[in-house]
């Protein structure tokens, strides 16, 4: 028999959760997929350039803005610019997650990391215990495929869903974030700071400075700043000790 | 090749490798107590930063115009994912609940 900790390590149970745990993401990406295959065909991109773009860039803030630049005809070379700037963001969260990943393999985790958005490194993080290559699989595979098969129906048949659904769904990735956090702010005054000190200066921020940077800023400062805050006060406490 | 490929490989490349560096590089446990203590951090605080002001402007994109219907939707969705998350339910039905509701306030106004 399998202890109750093998059981949950097996492959097949990794892989499962993965997938169930990336339903929301899937649900989520629709809305988003279909309305870059539209808008990519009124750009005039044809079906592979639209559903290649999904496969090999996989980044639904950069897309959208290569869209636009595109339309604006910018040169090439500003636009990878600025999708390399956009995506910044994931260095942050890949370091983190990276920290959790327990896996040796380096072709895994560079497998791994292809797989990085806003939105699979929130599930995989705020889950308990380690993270296995094998779930992060299970994860990709729902996320990747709504994104890239959304992406080529949105092209092919991008009005098709209602206005009312369409617009009520782009509330979906929210709902998930808020889904995912809301648990751990019951739990923690920790959580309660890193959370408020970053949606405030993401919401100063953004007035000023485009959505890549603010939220690379905000979460760097609330970072760092909780946690001089909590290694200033320890040290203050050992020094009273001290002194007594 | 047509321009468009190169442009597609070219962001393809660039996005890749802020994925990649960090999962490679920081294989080895060699980082300090602090900066580890950080990054456990960081997804709390990308949460706060992902979520607001964002949810507030689905629609226009931007808090320099944003509008009451913009934000009445994102209170209303983000309230209802907010509660029913604070019930503790899956996440799926946290999703499906706020998408069900939007529905019939759209019916509505």
């Amino acid at each position: 028999m399998l202890s109750y900790q093998e059981a949950d390590q097996k492959p097949t149970h990794l892989l499962n959760k993965g997938i169930k745990s990336g339903i929301p993401i899937a649900i989520g990406y629709v809305p988003i997929a279909l309305t870059f295959g539209l808008i990519a065909k009124t750009t005039g991109l044809n079906l592979a350039d639209t559903v290649g773009m999904s496969l090999f860039v996989y980044a639904g803030a950069a897309q959208f803005m290569a869209l636009q630049m595109l339309a604006a005809g910018t040169t090439g070379v500003e636009i990878v610019l600025a999708t390399f700037i956009i995506n910044i963001r994931h260095f942050l969260m890949t370091a983190s997650l990276s920290e959790r990943l327990h896996e040796k393999s380096l072709l895994k985790r560079a497998f791994v990391a292809y797989g990085i958005t806003d939105e699979t490194f929130s599930v995989a993080s705020l889950q308990k215990g380690e993270i296995k290559a094998l779930y992060m699989a299970g994860l990709l595979l729902m996320a990747y495929g709504s994104w890239v098969v959304f992406s080529g129906l949105g092209f092919l048949i991008g009005a098709a869903l209602p206005e009312v659904l369409k617009s009520s769904m782009s509330i979906a990735l929210y709902a998930m974030f808020i889904g995912l956090i809301v648990p751990s702010l019951k739990k923690q005054r920790k959580v309660i700071a890193l959370f408020s000190i970053a949606a405030v200066l993401s919401a100063l921020f953004s007035l000023w400075l485009s959505s890549g940077w603010s939220i690379v800023l905000a979460t760097v400062i609330s970072c760092v700043g909780v946690e001089a805050m909590i290694y200033r006060k320890s040290k203050s406490v050992v020094g009273e000790k001290h002194h007594e | 090749m047509s321009n468009i490929l190169w442009i597609i490989i070219g962001m393809g490349v660039v996005t890749y490798l802020p994925r990649l560096l960090p999962m490679v590089v920081l294989k080895s446990k060699i980082i300090p107590p602090f900066v580890q203590a950080v990054l456990t951090n960081v997804p709390y605080a990308v949460l706060g930063a992902l979520i607001i002001p964002s949810v507030f402007i689905i629609h226009t994109g931007s808090l320099l115009h944003i509008t009451v219907n913009d934000f009445l939707f994102g209170l209303i969705g983000g309230g209802v994912a907010f509660i029913t998350a604070f019930l503790e339910w899956n996440i799926t039905w946290v999703v499906l609940s706020s998408i069900a509701v939007l529905v019939v306030y759209h019916l509505f106004v």
